[in-house]
């Protein structure tokens, strides 16, 4: 039992998996092999017959499947008893799906059910030698530690990004059946921003709006409307995602007159989100370790503000331009369209 | 139709965001270098938590809220100076780590315990408040846990709006992925909420709401029951701080059409 891995999947509305949730059937694979385990496979949603098509590639040993309208949206009650479904009948030490919203809500549940363990976002694994153990950041990714623990089931979310995406391939399922009695009704989807979408996880770029879009520039006077239309003119054209500082979104939440599309959501640091791509450009942030924080999971980055000594420009950036960012992102505008 | 909730919001204590804060290894495992003297907030999210419960509390009379935290006690009352000004809540305490480096199981073991010692609570009205993550383990676990331990599987995690309609159903947004929201409907208590932001502003300080609590935590504060938390089956390899620093290449002295062609050549790349 304890080398046996169990993978679990979500489908989407489409019946398919998103990228991640192949991203930790690799770790789950990469787990399976360092322990000489056996690879199994948990399949929850909608339907799953465009899913079985999608994780043939990692052979899992066998696949069981919860499906139904019932587990067609994300809810705790039912997701949670799937889950636990598949992971009684398999019989797994290790449990492992992707840190997406969906698994999210219902790990650690999961594992006080199973009289587990649970570690939530993990970015690294080492597993050889009938050991395991796994990476995952602590106090708002400050600090890095390696973690291992003799507790079984050992329940583990993958933060997307950390691995590969598996190859694809055919495989055949067992259906299972589970508990679909529930007091929650899913009422949909709702968008968190106003007109275009500016939240872009899987965007190559990240667009750091900071407070200094709001303050008087030269001219002594305030200019958000124009401020709106070169951010949401780069985001848009480029495709980008758009991050805010703090004070930015709650300048926004106390209703001054600031940037009119910017939420909670688009927050990043230490009470926001660690976001991951490949470039990440930031226009007037003045945040020193708070804002470092949000830049964690950024390869690339470059910074455009007013001061030299500014906290990006000790040792977080790559480039500081020290020039107006409103002449520049007027120009950049230009070069990329 | 009135509705009267028993609003549970659980948090602990952190460092304040804005202090360095530098792993090291103690006689427990790891911990933070002058962890002690780190001036301390309670956890941002289970913060917007327990505005968000005072604020229906309020809007629903009988309703009553309790904080319960598990903290090292004496700096629990330094936070407590502040916060009691904030809004109305009665205070459970657990006297016990802070540390992110605690495991999540036995947290939420620990705080279930001191739910279910509370005097007179009736589950039927429960609603668990707490933040969605904390800015310490991060690992968004302990209210599940918690909610499991008492026996309440309507869940839900990263919740920015709760709206109580006619029937005294629970309409809840909670975060997913590509800046949305998913919109559900619980019917009714009790239910588990990790709060993300939410909607409200902080409070302004209220000195009479202040000496209102502050009669009532100082006697919480000696009585909190100690707990030890063992740490079986959990163990650390290492925790360290990330050392790369960047060569930061600063640019004074650039025109912003130099700048811009850098900029989309970066970017087009």
């Amino acid at each position: 039992m304890d080398t046996k891995v169990l993978w679990i999947g979500f489908t989407d509305d489409s019946g398919a998996f998103a990228k991640s949730a192949l991203e930790a059937l690799t770790a789950a694979r990469t787990i399976a092999d360092g322990l000489g385990g056996e690879l199994v496979a948990g399949i929850i949603g909608g339907a799953a017959e465009t899913a079985l098509t999608q994780i043939g590639g990692t052979s899992p040993a066998s696949v069981r499947t919860v499906t139904g309208e019932a587990f067609s949206t994300p809810r705790y009650k039912t997701d949670a008893a799937a889950a636990e479904q598949i992971a009684k009948a398999a019989e797994a030490g290790i449990v492992v799906a992707a840190a997406g919203s969906r698994f999210s809500r219902i790990a650690a549940g999961l594992a006080q059910r199973l009289g587990g363990a649970v570690d939530t976002q993990v970015t690294g694994i080492t597993a050889e030698g009938g050991s395991l153990k796994v990476a995952r950041w602590f106090y708002r990714q400050r600090m890095i530690g390696t973690i291992e623990r003799t507790t079984r089931p050992w329940v583990l979310s993958i933060a997307p990004g950390s691995f590969a995406a598996c190859e694809e391939g055919a495989v055949e399922a067992t259906p299972l059946e589970a508990a679909t009695d529930t007091r929650t009704t899913s009422l949909g989807i709702e968008a968190g921003t106003s007109g275009a979408q500016t939240i872009r996880p899987d965007a190559d770029i990240l667009l750091v709006a900071g407070a200094g879009w709001t303050k008087k520039q030269a001219d002594g006077e305030v200019h958000a409307d124009v401020a709106s239309e070169l951010i949401l003119d780069f985001v848009e054209t480029n495709r980008a995602s758009l991050g805010s500082s703090k004070s930015m979104v709650d300048l926004a939440s106390e209703g001054q007159a600031v940037l009119p599309f910017l939420t909670h959501l688009h927050q990043i640091g230490q009470t926001g989100s660690s976001p991951r791509h490949a470039k990440g450009l930031a226009t007037c942030c003045h945040g020193e370790e708070p804002h470092a924080v949000g830049w964690r999971f950024i390869n690339e980055r470059r910074a455009i503000n007013t001061n030299a000594a500014c906290g990006w420009a000790q040792g977080k950036a790559d480039v500081l331009y020290v020039a107006d960012a409103f002449e520049v992102m007027r120009k950049v505008n230009e070069r990329l369209k | 139709m009135s509705t009267t909730y028993q609003i549970v919001v659980c948090g602990g204590i952190v460092p304040d965001p804005l202090q360095s804060l530098e792993p090291v290894t103690g006689p427990a495992g790891p911990a933070l270098k002058n962890e002690m003297m780190l001036p301390s907030v309670l956890d941002p999210w289970a913060w917007h938590a327990l505005f968000e419960a005072a604020d229906l509390a309020q809007r629903h009379p009988g309703s009553k809220v309790w904080l319960v935290s598990m903290s090292p006690k004496a700096k629990l009352q330094q936070v407590m100076m502040g916060l009691a000004q904030k809004a109305p809540f009665e205070l459970v305490v657990v006297d016990g780590p802070s540390s992110g480096f605690a495991d999540a199981g036995e947290t939420a073991s620990a705080l279930a315990g001191a739910i279910q010692g509370i005097p007179g609570l009736d589950t039927s009205q429960l609603l668990l408040f707490g933040g969605w993550q904390s800015a310490s383990r991060g690992t968004g676990a302990v209210l599940q846990m918690i909610g499991e331990i008492l026996g309440i599987d309507e869940q839900f995690q990263g919740v920015d709006k709760l709206t109580v309609d006619d029937s005294g159903g629970l309409e809840i947004l909670e975060r997913i992925e590509g800046g949305a929201w998913q919109k559900s409907c619980c019917a009714g208590a009790p239910a588990v909420l990790g709060w993300a932001t939410g909607e409200l502003p902080e409070p302004p300080n209220n000195p009479q709401i202040g000496m209102q609590n502050m009669r009532a935590i100082m006697p919480a504060l000696q009585q909190a029951k100690p707990a030890a938390l063992a740490g079986d089956g959990l163990s650390y390899e290492s925790v360290e701080s990330p050392k790369q620093r960047r060569e930061t290449r600063v640019e004074t002295d650039m025109d912003a059409d130099a700048i811009a062609d850098e900029i989309a050549a970066w970017l087009k790349a």
